[in-house]
């Protein structure tokens, strides 16, 4: 048996000491793994952005990339991809410097390209791109970094356009992912953001896995909504979609997740008994709801008798039975969302004061001959089956027919977009909501377009009057101009009746307390948010 | 028997043929279309039509079912609509979970129902045989999900013990998935446990009363053999019946538990795919659950002709 000797018993210990130090690193290091788990408010079942609307899937395309411009908390557009930017005088032509030092999750270093190729995809199916490109002459990159965009005319909503928050958001994609036929989803999840998909550990229905992005550039400007720097401050994100809301309470009570996007409001006492968790509204604009009636058939192809409609909604009613706590909902007579920069009551007193009188003699005038209205019911979601049951009620005080038909959301979105008459499987009336950051402008709300069957949104308003103003909201470059003219959309739409609001609410979100950084802002963000 | 086995299986093609065009007309001719939901609350009728086109939706239906069925005989089910993910596996992925629940509520349900249905036959007319029947009829008349939520309540919340929710893969470890599976597993066998129980004390007692039973005692045979070797294996044939319907059963009815235990099984795959009109899912797993019916029923009757020898096809 050989002996050890003093040298080869320390080179030994040595050896032993830095093996175990290393062990307990790198087990340290295992350790320090910090997770968020989150129930998010739906299942991620589609990972393109631009191919679907979905507000989890427009959740996910935050995650993984990045965008050029970014809304900061007042809704201006802030640069976030861009380094420096500059517009001609006669405001045509725009000039884009991306900032250094960006890659895709692929390594490969992001182009400009790649940015105009993400821009066309985006410009091809999101509405408010479809209207950019419309005055759109060219769209090219001169060089890797510099993106110039020519315009046929002056457009006053470039940098709102390609900064927007909502669906469809401008997410910057790799060229030969953009190139995608935008009618068809991509193949591979690659972007530029602080996290990075994990595609293996996706499980539809169940759950989704996003990584620290460890290139990620951030920018130096503090976070403020979907502008200034994004840190991961967590190595993992999951999401793990909990359908049954008394699961998803259990799972949070017991410290199995650590943040809930939308827990429902009747379940928020609960929670608030419990020391440990964090209830708080982070969307400062809230979700506003709609009233739509379809303008091509009886009664409400009748001006007054729409009109009555808006007369006769008592949005604190709807609000009680859909929402129910003071504290999560308002009465915001503006169809533009309540807080945002153009809200406005012009031409709204119909909706400031609400009488069921008013009503009863605006659909006499409109010669309302007692057609049944055909409300579109969807059960499955609370907010709207209340809404539905509320107008309802609200319809027959006034004197109307109604029938209420009953369906799941899958089915009403087919149903609403049948123009056919009421006996052939049309509609009157269906209920939906906005979130504030869809409905800031007479642009990206969509409810407000009135180019008839052709280009109108569910419901078909035809009024060309209103679309020359939204045009010329869209091409004003002036801040007041442009606040003038939205009031006069806002009052156009309200005499033409596009549609009632019911009301705006605000969805709490619910931690538990030793989760930080969240970011207020109309859609909830993974970055900037840590746990100790 | 193996002709037999042969046969049955054979005869699954018709069968399948048959389910598979029933599935997608009643799924295609029902209201609801997937193309408006992916499209979402922003998009134009042209946007919509141009992604019915890229799904193949605006083709006449006929066409539709050939493409579908093309597919299957190529053992393709298709492609998700919303996720663009291959069927089988999506399938694959939910299929553990909903197996192990299945089999270890199968389990469970076995090794209590049986014995519980044996005793209380044994017992009949005593305290023992009334308690089990209570407990039977109890079992049988609690909603599985307002059971789980009291599991988890006092289990979970109150004492700690056990997660409230999540599944975890044997592949993590035996005591993970333990801890997973014990309060679903539990919740669900409650109520086959009751089923089961009552019909193995029923059909216990039609044979305790026969003369190859007297017979047995009057030969001094201990009463544990009696009531094992003599008379259950001889009331097998229902109680086996009852446990196969079960298992079916199970495969496709433990949506309500996967919903309360969050647990990605396939009823849950099958719940979400029908709200969103994912047909090729929809489609798929009605079929894999056809055949795995058709199956477990094969199974049955070859488990008759090992139980009752009199049995013969």
């Amino acid at each position: 048996m050989a002996s050890i000797t003093r040298r080869r018993f320390g080179v030994f210990t040595a050896a032993a000491v830095a093996l175990g130090a290393a062990v307990g690193l790198s087990a340290q290091a295992a350790q320090a793994e910090t997770v968020l788990r989150v129930i998010p408010h739906a299942d991620l079942k589609n990972v393109d952005p631009i191919w679907t609307t979905a507000y989890i899937t427009r959740n996910h395309g935050y995650m993984v990339y990045d965008t050029l411009f970014a809304m900061d908390e007042n809704l201006e557009p802030q640069p976030q991809m861009v380094d420096t930017w500059e517009v001609s005088e006669d405001g045509l032509t725009w000039t884009f410097v991306l900032r250094d030092g960006l890659t895709w999750h692929d390594g490969t270093p992001v182009t400009a390209e790649d940015c105009v190729a993400s821009l066309q995809r985006w410009g091809a199916r999101d509405g408010m791109g479809q209207k950019l490109m419309d005055t759109v002459a060219s769209l090219e990159a001169t060089d890797e970094k510099t993106i110039v965009l020519t315009l046929s005319e002056p457009y006053g909503l470039v940098l709102e356009s390609i900064g927007k928050i909502s669906s469809n958001v401008p997410f910057m994609m790799p060229k030969r992912l953009a190139d995608t036929d935008p009618f068809e989803q991509v193949p591979e999840i690659v972007g530029s953001g602080p996290f990075m998909f994990s595609q293996e550990d996706w499980v539809p229905g169940s759950k989704v896995v996003y990584l620290r992005n460890e290139n990620y550039n951030p920018r130096e400007e503090a976070p403020s909504a979907a502008a200034g720097g994004k840190l991961a401050q967590v190595d993992r994100v999951e999401w793990l979609y909990i359908p049954d809301q008394t699961t998803a309470l259990n799972a949070l009570l017991n410290g199995e997740v650590d943040y809930w996007e939308q827990p429902p409001v009747d379940l928020v006492p609960i929670l608030q008994q419990n020391s440990d968790i964090v209830v708080e509204v982070l969307d400062p604009l809230g979700n506003q709801g709609m009233l739509r009636m379809n303008h091509l058939h009886p009664p409400f192809d009748n001006e007054k008798v729409r009109q009555a409609v808006v007369a006769a909604v008592n949005q604190e009613t709807y609000m009680l039975a859909a929402i129910g706590d003071p504290e999560y909902f308002d009465i915001c007579t503006s169809l533009y969302a309540c807080g945002s920069p153009l809200e406005t009551t012009a031409g709204a007193d119909l909706l400031v004061n609400p009488s069921k009188e008013t009503a009863m003699k605006l659909l006499e005038e409109g010669g309302y001959d007692g057609t049944p209205v055909v409300i579109l019911q969807a059960t499955d979601i609370p907010v709207l089956n209340a809404a539905s049951l509320v107008t309802a009620q609200t319809l027959r005080d006034i004197g109307m027919e109604v029938e209420l038909q009953a369906m799941d959301w899958a089915t009403l979105t087919s149903r609403r977009a049948v123009q056919d008459p009421v006996v052939d499987g049309g509609w009157n009336v269906f209920h939906t909501w906005w979130i504030g950051g869809d409905i800031s402008n007479p642009v990206t709300h969509t409810g407000l377009s009135t180019g008839g069957t052709e280009r109108a949104w569910f419901g078909w308003p035809d009024d060309p009057k209103l679309e020359e103003l939204r045009d010329a909201f869209s091409k004003e470059t002036d801040p007041d101009v442009q606040k003038a003219l939205a009031d006069e959309v806002h009052a156009r739409a309200l005499q033409v009746v596009t549609h009632a609001n019911f009301g705006t609410w605000f969805n709490p979100v619910a931690y538990r307390s030793n989760v930080s950084g969240l970011i207020k802002s109309p859609v909830q963000f993974f970055w900037n948010v840590s746990k100790n | 028997m193996l002709g037999f086995i042969a046969r049955r299986l054979l005869a699954t093609i018709p069968v399948m043929g048959v389910v598979a065009l029933f599935v997608f007309l009643m799924l295609h001719l029902s209201p609801g279309d997937p193309a408006t939901v992916i499209a979402g609350d922003y998009a134009s009728p042209a946007d919509i039509e141009r992604i019915r086109a890229k799904l193949g939706l605006d083709q006449p239906i006929h066409i539709q079912f050939g493409t579908w069925v093309w597919t299957l005989m190529q053992g393709d089910l298709g492609i998700s609509i919303f996720s663009n993910l291959p069927v089988t596996k999506l399938i694959a992925q939910r299929l553990e979970p909903t197996l192990m629940l299945a089999l270890t509520t199968l389990i469970i349900t076995i090794l209590v129902a049986v014995p519980m249905g044996v005793i209380a036959a044994w017992k009949a007319g005593t305290w023992i045989d009334r308690s089990i029947m209570l407990f039977a009829v109890v079992g049988f008349s609690i909603p599985v999900f307002v059971l789980g939520y009291i599991l988890i309540y006092f289990v979970s919340l109150k004492a700690g013990l056990l997660p409230v929710q999540g599944y975890r893969p044997i592949s993590e470890g035996v005591v993970p998935f333990l801890r997973s599976i014990t309060l679903p597993a539990l919740t669900l066998s409650v109520i086959y446990i009751a089923l089961i129980a009552r019909i193995t004390r029923a059909s216990m007692l039609e044979v305790l009363d026969e003369d190859y039973v007297r017979t047995a005692r009057a030969k001094g045979q201990l009463e544990w053999k009696v009531l094992i070797v003599h008379a259950l294996r001889n009331a097998a044939v229902p109680i086996v019946t009852i446990i196969g319907i079960g298992v079916a059963l199970l495969i496709g009815g433990v949506v309500v538990t996967e919903s309360v235990y969050n647990i990605p099984g396939l009823g849950r795959l099958v719940l979400d795919a029908i709200l969103k009109r994912d047909y090729p899912i929809i489609q798929g797993l009605i079929l894999m659950f056809s055949f795995v019916y058709i199956l477990i029923n094969l199974a049955i009757d070859i488990l008759y002709t090992l139980i009752d020898p009199r049995i013969r096809y």
